[in-house]
């Protein structure tokens, strides 16, 4: 390997300089205040978990896992994202709490390097968790703060894309007896190759009322009529069951006034199996990438011993640091006191008396380079103790 | 601009060349009138105000990567550079333009070795399909006249586009293993399909109204 050069670090790894971090730790704080009203509470968990437990249960794939051996020679990973900690978390030293549990986070979160820009191997997102309560309320809560957390952080034009995973698996089991077709049907959709999609269907089939309804899943993209359509065309019981979800969830959103900003798409299903329901990705205008996805995750918490019902969702801070927000940075207005060796103790006296009245004080000694340093700053007062 | 006049605009990122002429008759057909004196052109941003669009004209193997990247909201690409590159896109339609298709290829006397070698410009596909097939093969990667490799000695067999064959017989090749069909194909950006839905659905449907083959949506 070549010897790095001292500017360089790690792949994927970024110093964020106090200009960025400024506008990261104020929408944190916006978010964190928002999140908070909905009686959620934070919750930290370790960089470091073991791949065994927390990786395994991840929905991260294990390829795009950041994996390093401990001591004792265990294959631990840096945390992929929060849902498993937090699943582990309420399985054990959270066991004896009561459902439904409410929490949020705000942390760094790591993937395998990869080269290439906007891909970083470390990352920061604020993230909820709703868990122990399986109702469609729960969905609408999630999707309904969602919602708050983008208009808070002033994201100008936003839309929330809403799914529900058992539309496709009904329609799928209802057309589609052999599992191993299923599943080939199941990875064009993962991968949105609704080409490849098409063409499997035509191989698959000759039969024109078949062919109708597989192919009617990907026009069923819009509002509130969308439902209708649906419940018209997919008429097994497990996919109308979930329209019904649907249809529940969509009354819930309306109670909160926010189906605005909701687009149903029932092709919508995760990027992996690992979502049980409802499912949802947040969009904004001229974002490349969605700005937030979660779901329902209702297998998760079994494999940590405490079987429960669950919903959530992650918001990339880093996807929301790059829309311009209503965001105004306002930079406090510092007090430079500049002192000769005689006035140093009446200097840091008055330096700290002026941070007692909760203002930003920087003190140094008197010279000709400090006194150029600090004229050249706008937002600094500059008092100067001493004789020239 | 106002938030809801850009969420009207399209970008569409094209490949320079014939594809691009090629879907340009498509959209004339469809009414979308763009400048006649485009092929000449060294343009790179083309604008169609009268018609909310924009294209940007790039290299084939980076159209998935503006689209991609969502600084185009749709592509028009073949087949054969989405698989090697293997974006996260939506692939919309099948445009059933540049037709061809990814083969093997070698001489004709041409029997496996202890240690086989290909030659191709698509390391992706090539490792994966021999993966696939239990094989374990060294690629090397060629930018271009990838039938010279098997003449000069550099590997035994190629994996290539082939659309009529010309250049293989010439070159005294046959086509050994049939990859996959390839044809050009419509993407959108994750994000653009979402918050720019009915502009990129009424593009696919321009383009649907006058593909050749039929295809149902």
């Amino acid at each position: 390997m070549v010897k790095p050069y001292v500017f360089e670090k790690p792949l994927g790894m970024r110093d964020i300089l106090p200009e960025l971090l400024r506008k990261q730790r104020f929408l944190e704080s916006v978010l964190r205040s928002c999140i908070n009203k909905w009686g959620y509470e934070e919750i930290a968990t370790p960089s470091l978990e073991y791949f065994d437990t927390v990786g395994a249960a991840s929905v991260t794939v294990t390829d795009h896992m950041f994996k390093l051996l401990d001591k004792q020679g265990h294959t631990v990973i840096l945390r992929p994202e929060l849902t498993a900690p937090i699943a582990r978390v309420v399985s054990s030293l959270y066991k004896d709490v009561p459902y439904p549990i409410r929490l949020f986070y705000q942390a760094n979160v790591f993937r395998a390097q990869e080269k290439e820009a906007g891909r970083n191997a470390e990352f920061f997102q604020t993230g909820v968790e709703l868990i122990g309560d399986a109702s469609v309320d729960a969905d609408a809560e999630a999707i309904a703060l969602a919602i708050s957390c983008l208009h808070e952080a002033g994201v100008p034009t936003f839309k929330i894309a809403v799914g529900h995973i058992d539309i496709v698996m009904g329609l799928l089991e209802e057309c589609v007896r052999e599992e191993e077709v299923r599943s080939q049907f199941c990875r064009f959709l993962h991968q949105s190759d609704y080409v490849g999609y098409r063409q499997l269907v035509m191989e698959y089939t000759d039969d024109a009322d078949v062919i109708d309804k597989l192919l009617a899943i990907l026009r069923l993209r819009g509002g509130r009529g969308k439902i209708d359509e649906a419940r018209q065309l997919i008429t097994n019981p497990k996919s109308q069951n979930a329209i019904d979800t649907v249809a529940s969830l969509w009354g819930a959103l309306e109670a909160y006034g926010v189906t605005e900003h909701v687009l149903l798409d029932f092709n919508l299903i995760g990027r992996f199996d690992y979502y049980t329901g409802i499912v949802f990705e947040g969009y904004a205008a001229d974002l490349g990438s969605p700005l937030l996805s979660g779901g329902r995750y209702d297998n998760l918490l079994e494999r940590f011993g405490r079987p429960a019902a669950a919903t959530g969702f992650a918001l990339e801070m880093d996807r929301l640091m790059t829309i311009p927000t209503s965001y105004h940075e306002v930079r406090t207005e510092q007090i430079v006191i500049l002192y000769k060796a005689e006035y140093r103790e009446e200097a840091l006296q008055l330096a700290q008396q002026k941070r007692k009245e909760q203002q930003v004080v920087v003190t140094g000694p008197w010279t000709d380079e400090t006194e150029k340093a600090f004229a050249s700053l706008d937002n600094s007062k500059l008092i100067r103790l001493g004789e020239t | 601009m106002s938030s809801t006049d850009s969420l009207q605009k399209l970008t569409i990122a094209m490949p320079k060349g014939r594809i691009f002429e090629e879907s340009l008759v498509f959209l004339k057909q469809a009414g979308v009138v763009v400048e006649d004196d485009l092929k000449d052109s060294r343009k790179l941003i083309i604008p169609v105000p009268d018609f909310q669009l924009e294209f940007i004209l790039a290299k084939p193997a980076d159209v998935p990567t503006y689209v991609e990247y969502g600084v185009a909201d749709v592509g028009v690409v073949g087949k054969d550079v989405l698989l090697e590159e293997e974006r996260d896109v939506y692939e919309l339609l099948d445009l059933q333009i540049g037709r061809c298709r990814m083969m093997v290829a070698g001489l004709e006397e041409y029997q496996p070795s202890a240690n086989p070698r290909v030659a191709t410009k698509y390391p992706g596909i090539a490792s994966k399909y021999f993966r696939l097939k239990g094989q374990q093969v060294e690629v090397i990667k060629l930018n271009g006249s990838v039938e010279l490799a098997p003449l000069i000695g550099l590997a035994e067999r190629i994996v290539d586009i082939v659309s009529t064959g010309q250049t293989l017989k010439e070159n005294g090749l046959v086509e050994l293993e049939h990859i996959c069909d390839i044809t050009t194909r419509l993407i959108a950006n994750r994000s653009s399909y979402r918050m720019k839905s009915e502009a990129v659905e009424s593009i696919a449907q321009k383009f649907l109204q006058v593909i050749p083959a039929v295809e149902i949506l």
